[in-house]
């Protein structure tokens, strides 16, 4: 479907193909086996200024929006969910200062973060606090002009490869999740180090990373915000950033799709095209309504983000569950239509099946966001 | 440091067909591009640019819709480009294109390289880098792999040639023609494709270069394509079957020109 989208973001569509046919194409499944993250891609993302586009023009962006990134994200993840998303949690870490940072903070770090030269990375999952985040237990406690950091924070995307992390931590437990406040941490600051990188099912190009803190001593300025303002950074932060994951899962089907149609165009059985068998027609009739349903509803909630609106976090949240459960479901009948061949890792559509799932868990599981939507939509329908 | 790159609009030949009648190539719908070794000229400008500072200007000859490959180029990191374009320039050979390509370059003044691609897709002649150098009377280095150093003064590059590497230094200003070993184009960034739309592109036809109508165009043009032929298609062979000795044998015959089935 032709969205009529503008040239800017026709640009950043064309830039984002060329990456990924010259760049990401040659050696994603290696990336994938190994586990290896793709710093020489994210060299090449920051050299096209994909890294400016989610940073007002103040400091260094181009400050194209929700729906630019959203673009961006979904052209990467055809080619590789894994490096996408390496990409787009960069937007992620960038949020909180992006949203809620002080003019000194936004001075210092986002033209950093917009030329690609430092890479960004959220932090606020720990062992004990995934859906329910006001189960954090890392501590802020300050000292003078510091504060000073304990606790362990859980698979990070972009640990141990970013520079710049906004990490989420208590400075008073008494209060529970009202207590919680953002910090910015550096990397090399005393104190701070990486705990084990994970071995993951799929978006294995991606790093996930465990941050320990033991007596890490940050200056007090790095507070975001205020104090007992972090839970709210992170949800806010996590509502603009919901499309993101949308255009990713819707990324990830589209490349799925595209295999599914190639190989049912070559594959020939009983003497025929495979994609002259009804049975398979209406697989894939399926599959691309669903991606475009799914498209539909991601490029929605952008645009709503964009508009200015401050009621986005039920599309938002809708966008994300719709489209990641497509994806999972269009990978998985990517496979089906590829048969044995699907199965093989020869073929990029197991990764892709591996990849889609990680889609419908993060940045808040599919559960969760239904308990957001169904909440908001109650909510509504009282105001009424 | 002021350096000119030289850029060739070529239909796609990855896409192109030929027309078995007529012999020639079908090009409508046939998308334009930059020729593909261009890209390898412009990144190695732009690159030593970005080393030394200045400015990397495009140029190409062409008609009013090769101004594309100007944008392109623009995007991916040129700071200008002029489009040579004249009714009276076309119909060119390599020798009058080379004229006029001269005449912008000593348009534009105190040049310090033009660089080319090795060659063009289309015509792949590989001449007009060299015949360039001659009608500028400049130094020029020809199958660049490797760019070792570049300074205000002079050039120290490797020619990959057929018996091997060969390095040569020129002094500036000079004509260079690159390869592919040199380096990895860069991909057009988002700020380069804004300013590429908006980009002034000025047209220079003959009016404003140092040439008169007989030095450039059909006129200007020593060679004439007399015929474009298409190469008959190759059959297909003999195969054999049978034992190695067998075949030994059979092969023994056919190329001693006994038993010959052809």
């Amino acid at each position: 479907m032709d969205y009529m989208l503008n040239e800017d973001l026709l640009a950043i569509k064309e830039i984002c193909i060329e990456i990924g046919e010259k760049y990401i194409l040659p050696i994603r499944a290696e990336l994938d086996e190994e586990n290896k993250f793709p710093r020489d891609i994210m060299d090449v993302i920051a050299q096209s200024d994909l890294f400016t586009i989610y940073i007002p023009e103040a400091y260094g962006g181009t400050e194209m929006g929700s729906m630019a990134l959203a673009v961006a994200t979904e052209e990467l993840s055809r080619y590789c969910g894994g490096v996408a998303v390496s990409y787009a949690a960069n937007a992620l870490g960038a949020m909180p200062i992006i949203l809620m940072g002080s003019e000194e903070q936004k001075k210092k770090y986002l033209p950093q973060l917009a030329s690609g030269e430092k890479l960004c990375a959220f932090a606020l999952t720990e062992s004990e606090a995934g859906s329910d985040a006001g189960g954090v237990k890392t501590r802020a406690i300050k000292d003078g002009d510091h504060y000073i950091l304990n606790g362990t924070k859980q698979w990070i995307t972009n640990g141990g490869e970013a520079q710049i992390y906004t990490v989420i931590a208590l400075t008073d437990p008494e209060r529970g999740a009202r207590g919680a406040s953002a910090f910015i941490v550096e990397e090399g600051t005393p104190g701070f180090s990486y705990g084990k990188k994970e071995d993951k099912m799929g978006i294995r190009a991606s790093a996930t990373r465990e941050l320990i803190f033991e007596d890490c001593r940050i200056p007090a300025e790095n507070l975001i915000s205020r104090e007992g303002f972090g839970f709210m950074v992170a949800m806010k932060t996590l509502d603009n950033s919901r499309p993101g994951v949308a255009a990713q899962a819707v990324g990830i089907a589209q490349g799925a799709l595209d295999e599914a149609l190639k190989y049912a165009e070559q594959r020939k059985q009983f003497g025929v095209k495979i994609n002259s068998f009804q049975g398979l027609q209406f697989m894939l009739a399926d599959m691309g309504t669903q991606i475009e349903a799914a498209r539909a509803l991601t490029f929605a909630a952008a645009g709503l983000i964009d508009s200015g609106s401050k009621n986005f976090n039920k599309v938002s949240a809708m966008a994300k569950v719709f489209a990641s459960d497509v994806a999972m479901k269009v990978t998985v009948d990517a496979v089906q239509i590829l048969g044995g061949y699907g199965y093989m890792k020869e073929y990029p559509v197991e990764k892709m099946m591996r990849d889609a799932k990680i889609t419908q868990i993060y940045e808040g599981t599919n559960q969760i966001q239904r308990s957001v939507i169904a909440k908001a939509m109650i909510k509504e329908a009282k105001r009424k | 440091m002021k350096f000119v790159v030289a850029v060739k609009q070529v239909p796609d030949t990855a896409e192109v067909r030929i027309d078995p009648e007529r012999g020639t190539l079908i090009r409508d719908g046939v998308p334009s591009i930059m020729n593909p070794f261009d890209t390898y000229a412009l990144e190695e400008a732009m690159k030593w640019r970005d080393e030394l500072g200045g400015v990397v200007t495009v140029i190409t000859m062409g008609p009013p819709q090769a101004e594309s490959v100007l944008r392109e180029a623009i995007s991916m990191g040129a700071d200008d480009a002029i489009l040579i374009s004249d009714r009276a320039f076309a119909g060119a050979d390599t020798w009058a294109t080379s004229h006029t390509l001269a005449a912008a370059v000593k348009e534009l003044g105190d040049v310090d390289a033009v660089f080319f691609g090795k060659q063009a897709i289309d015509g792949d002649t590989a001449q007009t880098g060299p015949s360039v150098a001659a009608s500028l009377d400049w130094p020029q280095i020809t199958f660049i792999g490797k760019v070792r150093d570049l300074n205000k003064d002079s050039i120290t590059a490797e020619r990959y040639v057929e018996t091997g590497t060969q390095v040569v230094q020129a002094e500036l200003p000079v004509v260079l023609t690159i390869l592919k070993d040199a380096n990895v184009p860069r991909v057009p960034s988002l700020r380069g494709k804004m300013k590429s739309r908006k980009a002034q592109i000025p047209v220079w036809g003959l009016a404003d270069l140092a040439l008169t109508e007989d030095e450039t165009g059909l006129n200007g043009s020593p060679t004439k394509v007399v015929v474009t032929a298409t190469p008959e298609p190759r059959t297909g062979g003999q195969i054999h079957e049978g034992s190695t000795e067998e075949l030994v044998a059979k092969l023994a015959d056919l190329l001693l020109g006994e038993g010959s089935e052809a």
